[in-house]
């Protein structure tokens, strides 16, 4: 019973501390998801005890134990995997980032220079609205979501 | 004469940067030069300007497929018909930009290629062998002989410079091996022109088997990715689509 107390506890300040990251905004809500997942199972873990081993006859795991330990893996691998993507596209968005930053500081300095290489109609590069409008889907259902 | 960009990717290369700007300026006066200056912590960015280059200097380093492509999309955003990539050390010699830019004549690409006969550089044991089983895929690929298709010295034209705008990875090899064989698969066409390397200014390539192991490997890897990439679709084919 003790455990049972201690558990559910851990689970709340856990689900607490969330909330407040989200809602002082230094965490996004599409990355508490998981996590709150998370702590809704361990607080249904603690009060029904026997749901571990009845989840586990059911996929046929002999220790109950493993299975959470298999299931905590895959939550750990999922939510590493879930980061890598973010910084991959965190990259390159700085990248189109740093890249008009660099010809419009030059574009800039030829200006104030008064001899223009010439004035340059607006950009024609694809490249960026290219970019803009692939990640644009995802970014949709992500404010969506927020 | 088509209006023409060179780009030169530059990284801490502030002591052989100068001369190699002022002897491509003294070789081809007529066309224009644009230094990328890749986040350099040395002097690169005011010798390149002191010699007369218009320096883009990007806010940190991207690695070479990074600067190409801040390069190509200035290229792009200023109109130009024809760009072609040189290295700052020096190993390029300016006094076949011409040849090499005459290749776009018949094709989207055209690299200058170490391989092809002309001068004497040669490389040895695992890296030779890589290097001949991706040039003989890519050449099979392009349906033309390629020799060298990690040679930096490459010319682009108007659709090749929107094509490496939209897809020139900064990752390993990107900015050779992976722009060149999405840009085959995309649709474009590929030549090579033999042309001759001078010594690097400074610094030897390795002879270390196990990074030429690695090199191998790595290499491969950036191949099959890059084989089973998403061809990057035209403006006039989607129209037609």
């Amino acid at each position: 019973m003790n455990s049972t107390v201690f558990f559910v506890v851990v689970a709340l300040v856990i689900v607490a501390f969330l909330f407040n990251l989200v809602r002082s905004r230094r965490l996004r809500e599409k990355y508490v998801a998981l996590w709150m997942l998370t702590a809704i199972a361990i607080i249904a873990l603690a009060l029904f005890p026997h749901l571990l081993g009845k989840l586990a006859q059911l996929v046929g795991i002999q220790v109950p134990s493993n299975l959470l330990f298999a299931l905590a893996i895959f939550l750990l691998l999922g939510l590493s995997i879930q980061l890598s993507l973010e910084i991959s596209r965190c990259e390159d968005k700085t990248r189109v980032l740093a890249e008009n930053v660099a010809i419009l500081n030059l574009q800039i300095r030829e200006l104030q220079s008064g001899n223009p290489q010439s004035i340059s109609p607006l950009p024609q590069d694809q490249a960026a609205s290219e970019e803009r409008s692939e990640h644009h889907e995802i970014d949709g259902t992500q404010t969506q979501e927020s | 004469m088509p209006k023409t960009l060179m780009i030169m990717p530059a990284w801490n290369e502030e002591e052989a940067i100068g001369n190699t700007i002022i002897e491509a300026r003294k070789a081809l006066p007529e066309i224009d030069l644009l230094v990328v200056n890749d986040g350099s912590t040395d002097q690169t960015a005011s010798v390149a300007e002191q010699a007369g280059a218009r320096v883009l200097n990007l806010p940190f380093n991207l690695g070479v497929g990074g600067a190409m492509r801040a390069g190509y999309t200035y290229a792009a955003r200023f109109g130009y018909d024809q760009a072609i990539q040189l290295d700052a050390d020096g190993q390029h010699d300016p006094r076949n930009v011409p040849k090499v830019l005459a290749g776009l004549e018949h094709a989207n690409i055209s690299i200058g290629s170490r391989f092809a006969g002309s001068g004497d550089y040669t490389v040895r044991g695992p890296r030779k062998w890589a290097m001949l089983v991706l040039s003989g895929i890519v050449s099979h690929l392009a349906k033309t002989q390629l020799t060298d298709i990690t040679s930096g010295f490459r010319a682009a034209d108007r659709i090749a410079i929107a094509q490496y705008v939209k897809h020139y990875p900064s990752e390993y090899l990107g900015d050779t091996i992976d722009s060149l064989v999405v840009a085959i698969r995309s649709g474009l066409t590929v030549t090579q022109t033999p042309v001759e390397m001078r010594p690097r200014q400074g610094g030897t390539p390795s002879h270390n088997p196990a990074l030429a192991a690695l090199y191998l490997v790595r290499s491969m890897f950036a191949l099959l990715v890059a084989l089973t990439r998403r061809p990057v679709r035209r403006d006039e084919e989607r129209d037609q689509a």
